[in-house]
Parts: structure tokens; sequence; C-alpha cells
């Protein structure tokens, strides 16, 4: 909520400070406390709990006596376990890099933009993909991968594509993946940092100008600088959700007749293990290194990205 | 509040898999997220059991006439039916769908159609705190008529030590398709052993660019050419053993085959079902070596092939040279009751109605029927359909030549060729060269699975 409530913050066309509660006026401080409760009770009942759950599961076995790193050792040396992590890890790096330059970029074309009407008809544009739910756009990229239904057919062909089957060769599909989730992702980010973009005030963009500061001077030097803290929350969050890879290869495993495995992912090999081999403290324990790892990266991001530091201007 | 676009949704998945974790309430509000993994088994199949007086059954859109079949012939019946995905190609829906109940509880089918015919080998075992999900069928549920009356062999795969967990719904026995009128147009025979196919294919694709004679892009494909060579890769030894020997000269001859048909692209690499397939090969298909589903669901089938009436010929199993012929088999659908089923006496009627009767297994079924007194009237329906152009004798002969080295195991044989060589393939890869691959990944798959390799 916190984090929501400071993505919002951006939004608003550098509005004057927001009116907070009185000071003095005791019967206020229960509504923000009221307004996060709703929140914190499904924090607590699907995020939190179940995550404590697993924790708890991947030390015990599955009579729930403790096992130690039991759990921990089977899973690292499934045979299928380095491949996926390398599948993820490709993947995420692919799919950060590949949003972080083009959504600032894309975002500060927007904003650069003088006509109202264009700026405003190419940010709707960018949020049509989000609009979509997640599974129906992915079942979208179904057609648009098949040479044979798909309206960039020529450029697949022309990559030496001529069936599904080849365009979903193993060593496309990290690619493939970051495409689509950047297609279904990237709308959104890019109406944030546009926000953040709103944000800089106009007196420091002048006085830039009259130093005489072209545009990419000016994107460089001042704007870059001052929307880096949603740059590094859009890569967190990006982050958390990119190792989370799940539906994309599901789909793909079932309209490729598995010739994208079940199992290509860390998530769905933690599935695998739960409802195809029955083994709950084995996937906990896939849950939980993920977890661990996305808290890792995140966690230096946060630290470099000052996200959260104090606006001490 | 701000939307954050894609991380929540991604986030939902992994609460819809820890929710799974914490039970059946937060289950039954994510089923319907999850028709995603089985087209049409979303949130009626989260609902589980009709309740008392009524039975819900699980079938692939190609047993649904079977399902109205029964509705036809018992309207009184309280039958809910639900569509999935009849856990296809490797797809695991019903193991680990079955997995999600027994974790919950509650919310079992009472009956399942699946495609593959190894579920028996899970569905027969416990697993921690529950029952078998398959009922044993031998111990009074079926009639043991009924039972005797199966085709010798075909309810192998539904036995495990002694007690049968399902009913075979069909047998799906490779036999050697063939367009008549197109051997006759451009002046071929049809082969009689697997030599003469190699030496006929490779003359085909001289000659005639386009035409084809087998396909090797689907998931099948081991059970069509490696088992009918007697390839000893997947040798179920006990209930939990297993030997591999993907390299012995058995695998490679067969790896011959496909390899020669691949670089001369007379072996097409397209899956049977992939729309392009239909293009490019409709009347392009000299023959094809193929189980006995194929004639209903791709030649005489309006949404595929669509051969035309008086070509399609079937030829029995080919022998390698100095051998006698056996063949492989891909699938046969099996019906299985739950054990935790309210109603027994009417799930078991259904699998009964469903496996035997003459109103789905010889006036509608498309392949060829496991119960052999349905099997007769099937082939002699067939026939008098004048839609052959040959007889259908090589049909029965070749399923009495199923060769039994090749095992059921509990992990899919197909999910391990699609993702270890279909690609390679794909890619006009060696597959002779990587059989040491494909024996390292049933190796692999069978220890995850619990398996000893030997």
């Amino acid at each position: 909520m916190a984090t929501a409530q400071k993505a919002a913050a951006p939004l608003r066309r550098a509005a004057g400070p927001a009116t907070g509660p009185r000071p003095g006026r005791r019967r206020a401080s229960l509504v923000p406390v009221l307004l996060v409760l709703p929140y914190t009770v499904l924090l607590l009942a699907f995020g939190l709990g179940p995550a404590v759950y697993a924790l708890w599961l991947s030390f015990t076995d599955a009579t729930g006596g403790f096992a130690g790193v039991d759990n921990y050792a089977r899973v690292v040396q499934d045979f299928r376990f380095p491949g996926a992590a390398r599948h993820v890890a490709l993947f995420v790096g692919l799919w950060l890099v590949l949003l972080v330059v083009l959504v600032v970029v894309l975002a500060l074309l927007v904003h650069a933009v003088s006509r109202r009407w264009v700026g405003t008809a190419l940010r709707f544009a960018y949020y049509v993909p989000g609009a979509l739910a997640g599974a129906s756009s992915v079942l979208l990229w179904l057609f648009l991968l098949n040479p044979v239904a798909s309206p960039a057919a020529p450029l697949l062909r022309l990559l030496g594509y001529e069936s599904f089957n080849d365009t979903i060769q193993p060593t496309n599909l990290p690619v493939v993946f970051a495409l689509i989730a950047f297609w279904t992702g990237a709308g959104g980010w890019i109406l944030v940092m546009f926000g953040a973009l709103n944000n800089i005030p106009d007196d420091v963009m002048e006085a830039a100008r009259i130093d005489g500061a072209g545009p990419v001077r000016i994107a460089w030097s001042i704007q870059l600088p001052l929307i880096r803290k949603w740059v590094t929350y859009m890569v967190i969050l990006s982050l958390a959700a990119g190792t989370q890879l799940f539906v994309e290869p599901t789909l793909l495993s079932q309209a490729s007749n598995a010739v994208v495995p079940n199992d290509y992912s860390l998530n769905q090999l933690a599935y695998q293990y739960a409802f195809s081999l029955a083994d709950f403290n084995g996937s906990a324990a896939i849950s939980v290194l993920l977890l661990v790892v996305s808290l890792g990266l995140s966690s230096v991001f946060v630290a470099r990205g000052g996200l959260f530091d104090t606006d001490a201007s | 509040m701000f939307i954050s676009p894609h991380p929540a949704r991604r986030r939902r998945v992994l609460v819809l898999a820890t929710a799974a974790v914490v039970g059946a309430t937060a289950l039954a509000a994510c089923g319907s997220g999850e028709d995603v993994a089985a087209p049409g088994a979303g949130a009626s199949g989260a609902a589980g059991s009709a309740g008392s007086g009524g039975i819900t059954v699980w079938v692939d859109a190609s047993r649904a006439p079977a399902a109205e079949a029964f509705l036809a012939a018992n309207p009184d019946a309280d039958v809910e039916v639900v569509s999935y995905d009849g856990s296809a190609n490797g797809s695991d829906t019903f193991k680990t769908r079955m997995n999600l109940y027994d974790q919950a509880g509650e919310g079992w089918p009472d009956v399942v159609f699946s495609t593959q015919n190894n579920d028996a080998s899970w569905a027969s075992q416990a697993t921690p705190g529950n029952e078998p999900f398959a009922a044993v069928l031998d111990d009074g549920l079926v009639d043991p008529e009924v039972l005797e009356g199966f085709t010798e062999g075909s309810l192998d795969p539904c036995t495990v030590e002694g007690q049968v967990y399902c009913l075979r719904n069909d047998l799906a026995q490779v036999v050697l398709w063939y367009d008549q009128q197109l051997m006759d147009d451009l002046g071929y025979e049809v082969p009689t052993t697997w030599e003469e196919y190699v030496e006929l294919s490779g003359r085909v694709a001289a000659e005639n660019p386009g035409v084809i004679t087998g396909s090797v892009g689907d998931a099948w494909t081991p059970e069509v050419f490696m088992w009918g060579s007697r390839c000893p890769a997947n040798q179920v030894t006990g209930p939990r053993s297993i030997s591999v020997d993907a390299t012995a000269a058995e695998c490679v001859r067969a790896a011959e085959v496909i390899d020669a048909g691949v670089a001369d692209g007379s072996l097409t690499t397209l899956s049977v079902f992939a729309p392009e397939f239909v293009q490019e090969y409709s009347e392009k298909v000299l023959m094809m070596p193929g189980p006995a589903w194929f004639a209903g669901a791709i030649f005489n089938n309006p949404d595929s092939l669509a051969l035309p009436e008086g070509r399609l010929g079937v030829a029995a199993p080919l022998p390698w040279e100095g051998e006698e012929a056996v063949t492989g088999n891909v699938g046969g659908g099996t019906w299985f009751v739950s054990s935790h089923s309210e109603n027994p006496e009417l799930a078991a009627d259904f699998v009964e109605f469903v496996t035997t009767d003459d109103a789905y297994q010889v006036e509608q079924a498309p392949g060829y029927p496991a119960y052999a007194p349905a099997a007769e009237k099937w082939l002699a329906q067939q026939e008098e359909s004048g839609y052959y152009a040959t007889d259908l004798s090589a049909l029965t002969e070749a399923g009495s030549v199923i060769w039994d080295g090749w095992g059921a195991p509990a992990f899919s044989q197909e999910a391990v060729w699609a993702d270890t060589m279909t690609p390679l393939v794909t890619a006009g890869g060696s597959v002779v060269d990587n059989l040491d691959t494909w024996g390292e990944a049933i190796r692999n798959e069978a220890q995850v699975n619990g398996y000893t390799v030997e």
C-alpha cells in the first residue's frame, strides 16, 4: 500500500502537497488504519501466510517430521533444476534490459510530443495490450508465433521459421517469452514513467534549456536521474514477476503438444513437484529458493536505487 | 489505486500454486483461473462431484459422444459431463488434478477418461494420506463376464499387481495406412518390410517431392517407429523398476528410418493435428504408419485430411527382414472409476456402457474397440461403410502382435520424446546421433518418478 501510494504520487501533475490529517485530531488517525486494514488482512492471508507455510513445509517431510535441508538437496539435484534456473535467469535478464531501455526511451519520446492529442493517443495505444488478461494475451501470441496464421508471417519466414515448431525452438524461447511479457506489461510502465516525467518541476527543465542543453542532454542529465526511483521500482516489481514465469510456458506447452516442456521454469517445476509427484515439501523448497533469490536481488536494487530515501528536497 | 500492469497478475499464479497448499476454499476461487491448464475443466471441474445420486464424468472432446450416448440410453441418470484435455500429449492434467483433490480431500470426479494408457501405474498407488484414486474394478464393481470380453492383453496397462483399475476404451495398434488411388496413380507398390518402406520413401522423395510417406512431428513418434522395431528403451520390469537401452541396434535402425525420411522430406515434421499439415498434405499422403484411430481422426475426418471414399487402404504392420512383425500402440484410452465416488454403481454402469455398448463403441467410436465383441461389429460396420479400399483384417492382425517389451511407466514417454527429440527432429538434427540423449532423458524422468533404473 505504501508503495502504491507512492506510485500514485507522480501521476499528479505536480500538485501541491497532499492534504494530510491535521495534527492534534485524534479521530482522523483512524482513517489511514481503516484504509490499510483490508489490504493488510489479505496480505496476511494470501501473501505472508502461505509464504510462512511454504517455509515450514520446505523443512519438513511428508509425515510432518523435521527434514533439515533434505528437500532443498533433493530439488537442487533434480536433473531439471539447473535447466529451469537457467531458463528463468535468461528470460529475466533479457526482459529487464528490454523493459528498462525501451520503457524509458518511449516514455521520454511521448513526453517530448508537444501536440496534446498525439501524446494522449500514443499513451492509450501503449496501454491497450496491458488491458488484455494475462492468459488471453498469451493465446494471442500463439497465433502470432505460428507462420501459418501470423500477420507477421513474412518476418517469421524471413528468419527461417516455416512452422510453429520452428518458431518455438528451445533457443528462441527466452526471447519469445521476453517479447510476450514486454508486450503485455510495458504499456502500464510507460504511463508510470510519463507521470514521473511530469513530476519534474518546469523551472529545472527551463534552467537547463537556458544553459543550452538539447533534448538528449536534458534527458541524460536531468530527467533520467530524477526518475531513477521509478525505474528502480519498475525493475523490482518486474523482477519479482519475472522469476515467477509460469503462464507463458504453460500455455505454450499445451499448444505445442509438450515440445515446450511443462517444467521449463522454476515455478512450473514447483507445480510439477506438488501435483505430479505429490511432493509438496520439494515444491515448497523450490518456492522458498525463488523467494530468497528474488529478495536478494530486489534488496540490491532497493539499496542502489534509493527507492526508500525520503524526499530530502 | 494505481494499477500495476502485469506483476500482480503473475503473482496471482503463485498465489494459485500456494493456495493449492492452503486449502480447498482458495482453490475453488482460483478454479476459473486454471482453465488455462485444462481447457474446460475449470470452474465446473473444481466443483467436483455432482452430489448424491449423480456422478461427474471427465471426458475429452472426442469422447463427448460416449457420454451423450449413455444419457440417451439412460435419460434419468444424473450425469454431469466435464470436458478436459484428456491428459493428452504428456500434459498430465488427470494426474495433477487428482493430486490437487487428494490434497484438498474432496472434489474428485466419479469417472475419468484418459487418452493415456499408463495412468493405472499411479492411480493404483496411494499418496501420503490418501487411498489410491482408482477403484478396483474386478472385485465385483464390474461384471466379470464383461471383463473377460476385452481383447486379450488390452487390459494389461490397467492391471497392477493382479487387480484391474481401469477399462480400456480402444486399442491403438499401429498399422500401415495408405492411399490406394495415389499408389496406383504414381505407380508404386505397398511395401511389405521396413527395408522396402525406406527404399520406397526415398523414391517418392526423389520422384514426387511434396508427397509424404509418414509423419514424425508428434509426441508418439517413438511408439510408432521405436516400439514397432522392438527398441528396448522402455522395459518396465517391476512396479517401480525400468530398464532403458536406447542405443540398442533395434533403436538405431528405427532412428535411421526417421533420419532418412526427414532428410529427404518424405517424412513430415509437422504434427498431424497442425492446421498446416492439412493445408500442405491433403491428398498427398501416400502412406503413413500410424495407430488405428488415424482412420477416424485424420483420414476420414472432414476437419482433417478428408480423404474421399474408396481410397484408404490398410496393410499389416511391417516386419524387419528376417523377423516376425511386431507393432506399437499409441494410447488407446482408459476409463477410471474413482474410489472416492459416492455413487460407484452408476459410475461402474457408465464405464461399462461406454466401453462395451454398441450405441457408442460400434455406432460412433473413431477407434478400434478394446471390447472384442464390439470390435468385431465395428470392423464389419467399417467394411460395410464402403469407405475403405481394402478389407480391415490388417487391424485384427495388428491387434494381436503388439510387442510386449514396451511398458507403461508412471511418466509419459511421449512428453520425454516431445521435449528432448521433437525440437531436434524439427531442426533436422540426427536422431541416430542423439539416441543416448533420449535414453538419458528417459532415465532422468524415471528416477524423478521414483523408478530404479536397471
